[in-house]
């Protein structure tokens, strides 16, 4: 890497109180400092966000699309953990 | 050996009609999915140019922000050029999420391997073309990236729903600029005629050639990294700039341009497409001044990242030092 290239730092930000920080797209920064700074002013130009985080890029750990099937196969044929698998008479309120 | 390589080809024709399907039904593609490798290079080079596009935007409307006629003008350009900035960084960010470098893609600008639109190597000679770029340019750029919200791939489609968010403003207080001399002073309307004449075939020259010349269009379109024709969005341009225009009682320069009742469209002139690709190829007014300038920023600010590098390492080793 040269010299004058920062790395590059995923950024999330919370829109609201009361929200999940939401993932947003990227940018780069030379530390943890400047990133939530960049943060801001690429992101956070019209009030977007009341909280920001970053994390270095190459610290996201992701699932493999390629494993998809496999990996959420246990709980595929689980359907009883869904309310809707349950037959309850319409005359029974509150439930 | 077609006995070895016989099954890795049916892999490949597998995984290229699964990617196929998935875009037919409109699903996006995300940065960990499989897709083909010219997939991969097209969308690279075509957001990175959008990027590109961007950043050297900047720079004809950045020459009138110490000319701005008022504070509240000066304020308005500055968040305006400021937003162009960000949408050169979140277009960026998307091509980075397809393997791409930051600093090849602006190695591929400074070095000319890649391009930017053609419309920012025109000059902005008076304060009324910074009211012309608002209305014109970006209300053309407009119906380009409304277009690109449904492209296929995620980070690309997300970015331009952002942009197109913002943009909506950049067209709005040019369009005001140019009421506000439209209805000043003779020599004010005048400058804004002028400027009109001038910005009028750039602004159409945006949306690419002729459908008939756009030798990569097919198989964008299939890809959906390009939703709609040029032809079909230049005219859908026109049809609605038209009557912008004509509230301004501004005056269109194109004799041949009126409404066509059969085909619910306007008509309109010839374009000079040998002016488009004369700038395209490197020799409008302002390429070279746009390249330069790019550059010089570029090496200029390059102490000032390695600086930050530098600095962030010998906090990292102070603190590792007090922590041991």
């Amino acid at each position: 890497m040269d010299r004058s290239d920062w790395p590059l730092w995923e950024v999330f930000i919370r829109a609201r109180h009361g929200l999940d920080h939401k993932h947003v797209g990227s940018l780069h920064a030379s530390d943890a400092e400047m990133a939530p700074e960049n943060a801001r002013d690429v992101y956070t130009r019209r009030m977007e966000g009341v909280s920001i985080w970053v994390v270095r890029s190459q610290d996201i750990v992701a699932s493999s699309p390629e494993d998809r099937g496999a990996f959420y196969d246990p709980a595929e044929d689980k359907a009883y953990r869904h309310p809707t698998f349950y037959t309850v008479p319409d005359d029974v309120k509150h439930m | 050996m077609t006995i070895s390589s016989a099954p890795a080809d049916r892999d490949q024709a597998r995984l290229e009609a699964d990617f196929q399907t998935r875009v037919d039904a409109e699903q996006r593609i995300e940065p960990e999915d499989w897709m083909p490798a010219a997939y991969r290079k097209t969308l690279i080079r075509q957001i990175a140019q959008h990027a590109h596009s961007e950043i050297i935007g900047m720079q004809p409307e950045g020459n009138w922000i110490t000319r701005a006629p008022s504070l509240r003008r000066k304020a308005v350009l500055l968040a305006k050029v400021q937003d162009e900035a960000g949408h050169g960084l979140y277009l960026y960010s998307a091509a980075e999420t397809l393997g791409a470098r930051r600093e090849e893609l602006l190695d591929g600008l400074h070095e000319g391997r890649m391009k930017y639109s053609s419309i920012f190597n025109y000059p902005t000679l008076t304060w009324a073309d910074i009211g012309a770029i608002g209305w014109l340019v970006d209300g053309a750029a407009i119906v380009n990236q409304v277009a690109l919200c449904r492209t296929s791939y995620g980070p690309y489609a997300r970015a331009m729903v952002r942009i197109c968010k913002e943009e909506s403003f950049h067209q709005r207080q040019g369009y005001e600029i140019m009421m506000t001399l439209a209805q000043g002073t003779a020599e004010q309307r005048e400058m804004a005629q002028d400027s009109l004449n001038r910005w009028w075939w750039p602004a159409l020259m945006m949306f690419g050639p002729p459908d008939a010349e756009s030798p990569h269009s097919a198989q964008s379109m299939k890809w959906k990294i390009k939703r709609q024709s040029n032809d079909e969005l230049r005219q859908r341009f026109i049809d609605m700039t038209v009557p912008q225009a004509e509230y301004l009682d501004l005056k269109i320069p194109d004799d041949k341009l009126r409404w066509n009742e059969a085909r619910g469209h306007y008509d309109f002139g010839e374009i000079d497409w040998d002016e488009f690709y004369r700038v395209l190829k490197g020799h409008g007014p302002c390429n070279r001044q746009r390249m330069e300038t790019r550059v010089k920023a570029h090496e200029a600010g390059r102490w000032v990242r390695e600086a930050a590098m530098a600095h962030a390492e010998k906090k990292r080793r102070r603190q590792s030092a007090h922590a041991a």
